[in-house]
């Protein structure tokens, strides 16, 4: 590795990209544009959510329960039901995201510590109303002191485990989007452009393309990481519990598992459109698969296995482990060897890919 | 000539692309400070050739050593001392010229102050110095050139290969540009240029034609010239059009060309030329015959001209 020669290549690829304006805007505008409206969009408190009331016990207290939890306004109380089937039905079809039961012998539950005095019927397959379902069973009952008043019941999904964290898992799709695209065309361009054919006739070495390629995109990665967390904590007040360098370290190693990927990309395709093509592949499942958008834990095990062969899946778990459970890397571990491994094997094997060769 | 003056060997050199053959056997050697020409028509195999020359593609089979190294095992050391130009301009267009030189200078392993006096001189010397801040991008045809010939020289390669330089260039900036060319021969850099066009290829010291991936003929312009066995003859007649529609289906006639009112015909013997009366008697026409000095685009048609039928 001749390091002027590496600076030549890195510095190339800052002369390019300043040059090339789009990009340049997108480097900065893509992160802020998700984030805002990623951040906004998927929000997890829910209001008006649709709901039906079942009172069995028909006394003073419910009624004034079902007073107090209507003007909350998270639950938007439309059917006043009898029978505890209508309550399936109107699950099952959509009408309904949660149905209140107060059960007949409510006042004596009222009095009892061992069982909580209302239900609460929730439909498991939409987290956002988990989310903001969950919030209610904190609500404290009108005449007691008890703390778990209400039995929040999941249907369709009763093991609901991951919470949704909207931007510590944005954090890991901005930085998979942006960093596997703008190196998927890395090679793919300088091969189309014909300026590969010089290079290689060149003594450059394969290691030295590689990471002059992948260097300028680790500090735009990093920067990345910055204005996310920055603006996180403006506009969602997103929350760091644990180390900051932690999560540098976690992230670094997160954007070169991407850049890596994008580099291997760049290797097996043969024009820009391809590499674009491929990149989308490489991170649609991951963005699906990782736990950002559907709880891990209520994926079948196959798809568990296949995620956990994804960087993005093993980054989630950090980023929301430092940032909110204020977890470290003796907790991590893990998660963090297995970054390590991705960034090893991408790198590795998008670099021997590498043909100093046109054939 | 002695083998140590040899700076290309290439001994049976051949490329296949899945069942196409793009070069057959090809033996070729280039002697040192020779400015080589690779003629022939596009996609004879040329490029090919250049490429597998400098190590970029794998030969299927033969043996090629260049300035000593054998290919394809010492290609990388061998690309520190060989300068290449591909067909296609290759630098960055989104990069200044200087800035392209740079970056070519600091990956061909130039220190920082080598480089930006070798820069210095470079730019001097092929007139890009009023434009060095301006994109690679913007530059017309021939400044393109001269950044390319530049680039590839940087380093003071003892080798250069250039794959068709000149396509994309007027004819002023083509002088130019091989005056350039033979500046670096005379200082002792070997070149081997790939062209089709018949004047570039009389400036060269050696030729070899190639046609459909085998090496044709080989010699100097004169040797060649001389030694075309066809004759060529210039036909002063009325309907030049009319003759060559004639001539197609005479035997003897390799190719027909018209040259302003006259038609110029190249017979595959001296012989022929009594045929070529004697098809025109039958016809009906009346022509004024006349032998002329073969040149190099007659030896092109001669050596690279397939008898109907036996075309493969």
């Amino acid at each position: 590795m001749n390091l002027r020669r590496l600076g030549a290549i890195i510095l190339k690829e800052l002369r390019q990209l300043r040059r090339d304006r789009l990009t340049f805007v997108m480097i900065a505008g893509v992160p802020l544009l998700q984030l805002v409206l990623f951040g906004y969009a998927i929000n997890m408190d829910v209001r008006g959510i649709n709901a039906a009331v079942l009172d069995q016990a028909n006394t003073v207290n419910s009624r004034e329960i079902i007073a107090e939890l209507g003007s909350s306004q998270v639950l938007d109380l439309q059917y006043h039901l009898s029978a505890p089937q209508e309550i399936d039905a109107l699950l099952r079809q959509g009408k309904i995201s949660a149905a209140l039961v107060i059960p007949s012998d409510f006042e004596q539950r009222r009095q009892s510590t061992d069982r909580p005095a209302l239900q609460l019927v929730v439909d498991g397959s939409d987290q956002s109303i988990q989310a903001s379902t969950r919030q209610l069973a904190e609500f404290p009952l009108p005449g007691t002191t008890l703390r778990t008043s209400i039995e929040v019941v999941n249907f369709y999904n009763p093991e609901r485990e991951a919470a949704i964290n909207t931007v510590p898992g944005l954090l890991g799709v901005i930085l998979t989007m942006t960093m596997v695209i703008f190196t998927a065309v890395a090679l793919v361009r300088e091969r189309e452009h014909g300026n590969l054919e010089l290079l290689i006739a060149t003594p450059v070495s394969s290691w030295e393309l590689t990471i002059g390629k992948v260097m300028p995109f680790i500090g735009i990665g990093l920067i990345q990481v910055s204005v996310i967390l920055i603006v996180g904590k403006w506009l969602f007040a997103v929350p760091i519990r644990g180390s900051v360098t932690e999560l540098y370290v976690a992230s670094l190693l997160f954007i070169i598992a991407s850049l890596g990927v994008g580099i291997f990309i760049s290797t097996i395709t043969s024009t820009q459109f391809q590499a674009m093509q491929m990149a989308f592949f490489s991170f649609l499942p991951q963005i699906l698969l990782s736990g950002f958008m559907f709880p891990f834990a209520g994926m079948p095990k196959a798809a568990q296995w296949i995620a956990e062969l994804m960087p993005l899946t093993h980054y989630l778990r950090l980023t929301r482990g430092i940032m909110l459970r204020a977890a470290s890397f003796s907790d991590l571990w893990s998660e963090l060897l297995i970054l390590m491994v991705f960034c090893v094997v991408l790198l590795g094997s998008a670099t021997a890919r590498i043909n100093k060769r046109l054939d | 000539m002695s083998d140590d003056e040899l700076v290309i060997k290439a001994r049976s050199l051949t490329k296949r692309f899945g069942d196409f053959t793009a070069v057959d056997s090809l033996d070729l050697s280039v002697q040192r400070s020779e400015v080589f020409g690779f003629l022939g028509p596009n996609g004879c195999g040329k490029s090919t050739t250049i490429r597998m020359l400098c190590g970029l593609l794998l030969p299927s089979a033969g043996e090629i050593e260049v300035l000593g190294y054998k290919i394809p095992q010492d290609a990388e050391a061998l690309k520190r001392r060989i300068g290449y130009m591909t067909q296609k301009f290759s630098l960055y267009e989104d990069l200044s010229v200087i800035e392209n030189l740079q970056f070519l200078a600091a990956v061909q392993g130039l220190g920082k102050a080598a480089a930006r006096a070798r820069i210095d001189e470079l730019l001097q010397r092929y007139w890009l110095t009023d434009i060095h801040q301006q994109l690679a991008g913007t530059l017309s045809g021939g400044q393109r050139q001269r950044l390319a010939l530049a680039g590839a020289v940087l380093h003071k390669p003892d080798l250069l290969l250039l794959d068709e330089p000149t396509s994309a260039v007027d004819p002023q900036s083509r002088r130019e540009f091989w005056d350039s060319l033979f500046e670096l021969a005379d200082a002792g850099t070997t070149l081997l240029v790939s062209t089709h066009y018949m004047d570039e290829a009389e400036r060269c010291m050696r030729l070899g034609f190639l046609d459909a991936g085998k090496l044709v003929a080989t010699g100097s312009p004169t040797e060649l010239m001389d030694n075309l066995p066809g004759q060529a003859l210039i036909l002063d007649c009325q309907q030049p059009r009319q003759v060559q529609a004639s001539l197609r289906d005479c035997p003897g006639v390799l190719a027909t060309a018209q040259i302003g009112k006259a038609l110029r015909i190249l017979i595959d013997s001296t012989d022929a030329q009594e045929t070529v009366q004697q098809h025109l008697k039958q016809a009906n026409i009346s022509v004024q015959i006349q032998p002329t000095e073969a040149n190099l685009e007659d030896v092109f048609v001669y050596v690279t001209h397939k008898p109907a039928g036996a075309a493969s």
